[in-house]
C-alpha cells in the first residue's frame, strides 16, 4: 500500500492521497464486510430461533472460536509472508499430549505452578516445531508447502509413537486446569478476551513495527524485499516460530477444553484454520490481509456453523457449507482486487493527461 | 574421469535411477527382514494397499507439472464412493451408475478448473476449498449410513489377484493408465507443452499454447480418474461411507514429489512417479513386516518428502558453503587437475 506513494512521487499530492485512500477504503470495506456478514448471520438466526442470542449459545460459539482464532493468528502471520504452515494441527496434537501428560508427573508443585509449567511445555514444544519448519524453509531453501506437509506427517507420527495406545484421561488433570476454558465473564470466556488481546497486539505489531511491515513486503515480492535489504530469511523464520508457539498454546488450551487426549487430537484441523484465514481476507499468496481479519474469519465460520445448527439445518451440511464459504470468500477477494486494479489504472491515466 | 565417459554416465545420475536404486535396496532389505516379503500373498497385499492412491498420482503429476496443484483428489474419491453407494442402495443398475459417477467426477474437476483458469484464483486455495466442499457433499449424500450391498461380481475384483499373479486389479489399472499418461506426457505435443506451461506460463501463452484450456482439461481429467479410483476403492472395501479415502490427498502429493516432480512445475516424469509409488508401497510394507506401528508410518513419508526436496538442493548448499569459505579465506588460484 505504502509502496504506491513512493512509486509515484512526482504525481500531484491530491492524486497520491486519493489513490492511497481508495486502497485503504477497499481494505476497510473488506474488514467491515466480515463484520456485516457476521451481523446478518446473527440477526437472521436470532429471528428464526431466538435461543441463538442466549448467553449460553454465545458462550459456546466464543469458546469454540478461541482455539481456532489463536491458530489463525499464527497461520495468518505465516501466510502474509507468502508461506504456509500445514503442520499446526500436528503441533497442536503434540503439544496437547505433552502438556496433558506432564500433569501426571507434576504431583509435587502446587496446581498453579503445574499449570504454568504445562503452558511453558506447550509453548516450548510448539516453538521447537516452528524452529524446525522455519530452518528447513529458510536455510534448506525448500518451499514451505512441502516442508510443512512433511512435518505434518512427522510431528503427528512422533505423537503417535509417544502416545502409543495410551491416552491422557480427564481425571488425571487438575480441576483448575479445566476452569481455564470454562470461567467466563458475563458469558464471555476469559480465554476469548485473552486471545482477542493477543490478536490485537499481533495486529499492532504487524502494522506498526518495522519487522512486522517487513513480512508484508516479503509477501508482496520476496525478491524485491531481499534486494532492498530486508533479512527475509530471519523474518520468515520468526513467523514460523511464532506460528509454532501459537499452535503450542492452542494445544494446551485443547487439553484444557477436552481433557481426554489421544494421538488424534486436532487431526485435519489445519485446513479449517487456513479456511478461517482466507475467509478473513488474508491473500493466500501473501502480502495483504490482517490478523484481526483472520480472527474474525474464525468467528464468522463458527457463527455460521452454530447458526445453521440452531435453526435446524442438519449437521451433515456443515462441511459442505464451510467449503462453499471458502470458495465464496476467495472469489469475492479476487473480484474486488480486479476492480481495484482497474480503478487505479483509470485514475492514473486520468492524472497523466 | 574422461569427459566423454562423464557425458555418457550423466543419464545415470537422473532422479529416476536414484529411485530405482532405493527401490532395490528396500526389496533387499525386505527379504532380509522377513522371509514373507517376496511371497505372492504379501506382494498382493502390497498392491492392494497402494492401488487407488497410485491411480490418483497420475493426473496429479500432470497438474503439478503445469505449476498448479489439486488437493481435492481424495475428496473426489470420497464423493464418488458416496454417490456409488447411494445410487446402488436406491436400486440403480451398475453401468449407468458408473457412468454418472464418472460424469460427476468430471464435473467436480471442471468446477476446480473453471475457478482456477477462468476466475483466475490460485489452485492451492481453490482446491483446499473444494477439498472441504466435495467431502461435505459426500457427508450430505450418505450421512451416517454405511452401504455394503454391492454385487459380489464387482467386489471380488477388489480382493482377488489378476489370474495367477500377485497384481491386484487396481495396480493393473494403474500400470495401464501409467503407460497412457506416460505417452501423453512425454511423446505428444500437448504433453510436452505442459512442461513449457509449468516453466513459464506467460511465455507458453505467447508461444500460442492454449494454457487455460489445457489446465482446465487437466483438472477435468483429474476429476474423472479420481472418480474411477473411488469406484475401485469402494469395491475393494465393499463399503461406501462418508469418510472413504479421507486424507489421502497428502499421500498422493508426497508420492508425486518423491517421484522427482518439482512443486514449482516444469519438471518431472511418469517413470519417476511410478517408481516413487513402488518405493512408498514397499517401504510401508517392509515396516509393516517389522511390526513398526503402522499409523506412525507418516514419519517415514515425511522424511522421504524432505529428502526428495533437499537432495536436489545439494548443489545449492555446496555453493553456499563454498561462498562462505571464500569469504573467510583468500581465494586459491584455480588449477586444472587433469
Amino acid at each position: 500500500m505504502a509502496s504506491i506513494g513512493h512509486a509515484d512521487e512526482r504525481r500531484p499530492l491530491s492524486a497520491r492521497v486519493s489513490a492511497r485512500f481508495l486502497i485503504d477504503l477497499v481494505y476497510r470495506i473488506r474488514a467491515f464486510g466480515i463484520l456485516a456478514a457476521l451481523g446478518i448471520v446473527v440477526v437472521v438466526a436470532s429471528i428464526l430461533q431466538p435461543r441463538f442470542l442466549s448467553g449460553n449459545e454465545v458462550n459456546i460459539v466464543l469458546g469454540n472460536t478461541t482455539i481456532l482464532a489463536l491458530l489463525a493468528l499464527g497461520e495468518a502471520t505465516v501466510i502474509i509472508s507468502r508461506n504456509v504452515d500445514l503442520s499446526i494441527a500436528s503441533v497442536l496434537g503434540l503439544s496437547a499430549y505433552a502438556s496433558g501428560s506432564a500433569f501426571s508427573h507434576l504431583h509435587g508443585p502446587p496446581t498453579f505452578l503445574a499449570i504454568v509449567i504445562a503452558f511453558l511445555i506447550g509453548i516450548g514444544v510448539g516453538s521447537a516445531c516452528g524452529v524446525v519448519n522455519g530452518a528447513l524453509t529458510t536455510i534448506g531453501n525448500v518451499p514451505s508447502l512441502v516442508v510443512t506437509l512433511a512435518t505434518l506427517y512427522i510431528f503427528r507420527g512422533i505423537d503417535i509413537l509417544i502416545v502409543g495406545g495410551g491416552q491422557v484421561v480427564a481425571s488425571a488433570l487438575p480441576d483448575a486446569f479445566f476452569q481455564i476454558s470454562l470461567k467466563s465473564f458475563h458469558n464471555i470466556p476469559y480465554l476469548t478476551i485473552a486471545v482477542a488481546v493477543l490478536v490485537g497486539a499481533g495486529a499492532y505489531y504487524l502494522r506498526s513495527f518495522r519487522s512486522g511491515r517487513d513480512l508484508y513486503a516479503i509477501g508482496s515480492n520476496p525478491e524485491a524485499a531481499r534486494l532492498v535489504g530486508i533479512p527475509t530469511g530471519r523474518r520468515v523464520f520468526g513467523a514460523f516460530v511464532f506460528s509454532g508457539a501459537m499452535a503450542g498454546i492452542a494445544g494446551v488450551l485443547w487439553a484444557s477444553k477436552y481433557g481426554t487426549l489421544d494421538s488424534t487430537a486436532g487431526a485435519g484441523y489445519e485446513l479449517t484454520v487456513i479456511a478461517a484465514v482466507v475467509i478473513g481476507g488474508v491473500a493466500i499468496f501473501g502480502g495483504s490481509g490482517t490478523v484481526v481479519g483472520a480472527a474474525l474469519g474464525a468467528l464468522l465460520l463458527n457463527t455460521i456453523l452454530a447458526a445453521l445448527y440452531v435453526v435446524g439445518v442438519s449437521p451433515f451440511w456443515t462441511q459442505a457449507i464451510s467449503g462453499m464459504l471458502i470458495l465464496f470468500a476467495i472469489t469475492l477477494d479476487r473480484l474486488v482486487s480486479l476492480q481495484l486494479t482497474h480503478a487505479l489504472r483509470r485514475r492514473r491515466t486520468q492524472h497523466a493527461t | 574421469m574422461r569427459p566423454d565417459l562423464k557425458e555418457r554416465l550423466r543419464p545415470l545420475l537422473r532422479w529416476e535411477s536414484g529411485l530405482f536404486v532405493v527401490l532395490m535396496a528396500i526389496v533387499i532389505l525386505g527379504t532380509q527382514v522377513s522371509s514373507q516379503f517376496l511371497t505372492q500373498g504379501n506382494l498382493f497385499y502390497l498392491c492392494i494397499s497402494i492401488g487407488e492412491i497410485a491411480i490418483m498420482t497420475l493426473p496429479l503429476t500432470l497438474v503439478i507439472i503445469t505449476g498448479e496443484i489439486d488437493l481435492s483428489v481424495a475428496s473426489v474419491l470420497g464423493l464418488s464412493s458416496a454417490l456409488l453407494g447411494y445410487l446402488v442402495s436406491h436400486g440403480w443398475e451398475l453401468w449407468p451408475t458408473f457412468l454418472l459417477v464418472l460424469v460427476v467426477g468430471a464435473a467436480a474437476g471442471m468446477f476446480n478448473g473453471v475457478l482456477v483458469t477462468r476466475v483466475g484464483l490460485p489452485s492451492l486455495a481453490v482446491t483446499i476449498g473444494t477439498l472441504t466442499f466435495y467431502r461435505g457433499l459426500a457427508v450430505v449424500i450418505l450421512g451416517p449410513n454405511i452401504i455394503s450391498s454391492f454385487p459380489e461380481k464387482y467386489t471380488s475384483i477388489g480382493v482377488n489377484p489378476v489370474g495367477n499373479t500377485f497384481l491386484s486389479y487396481s495396480v493393473l489399472f494403474f500400470l495401464v493408465l501409467a503407460v497412457m499418461f506416460g505417452v501423453l506426457l512425454h511423446l505428444t505435443p500437448v504433453g510436452r507443452s505442459l512442461f513449457a506451461i509449468g516453466l513459464n506460463t506467460e511465455a507458453a501463452t505467447f508461444a500460442g499454447m492454449r494454457v487455460k484450456r489445457i489446465k482446465l482439461l487437466l483438472f477435468v481429467l483429474s476429476g474423472v480418474v479420481c472418480a474411477f479410483a473411488g469406484i475401485l476403492y469402494t469395491f475393494r472395501l465393499s463399503t461406501a461411507v462418508q469418510d472413504n479415502g479421507l486424507g489421502l490427498e497428502l499421500n498422493a502429493v508426497a508420492i508425486v514429489l518423491l517421484g522427482g516432480v518439482s512443486i514449482f512445475g516444469g519438471r518431472g516424469s511418469i517413470v519417476g512417479v511410478v517408481l516413487a509409488v513402488f518405493v512408498y508401497a514397499s517401504l510401508q510394507n517392509v515396516l509393516f513386516l517389522t511390526n513398526f506401528p503402522q499409523r506412525a508410518f507418516g514419519i517415514v513419508t515425511g522424511c522421504l518428502l524432505l529428502v526428495s526436496v533437499l537432495v536436489p538442493n545439494a548443489s545449492y548448499f555446496l555453493e553456499r558453503a563454498r561462498a562462505l569459505r571464500a569469504r573467510t579465506r583468500p581465494a586459491r588460484p584455480v588449477l586444472e587437475v587433469d
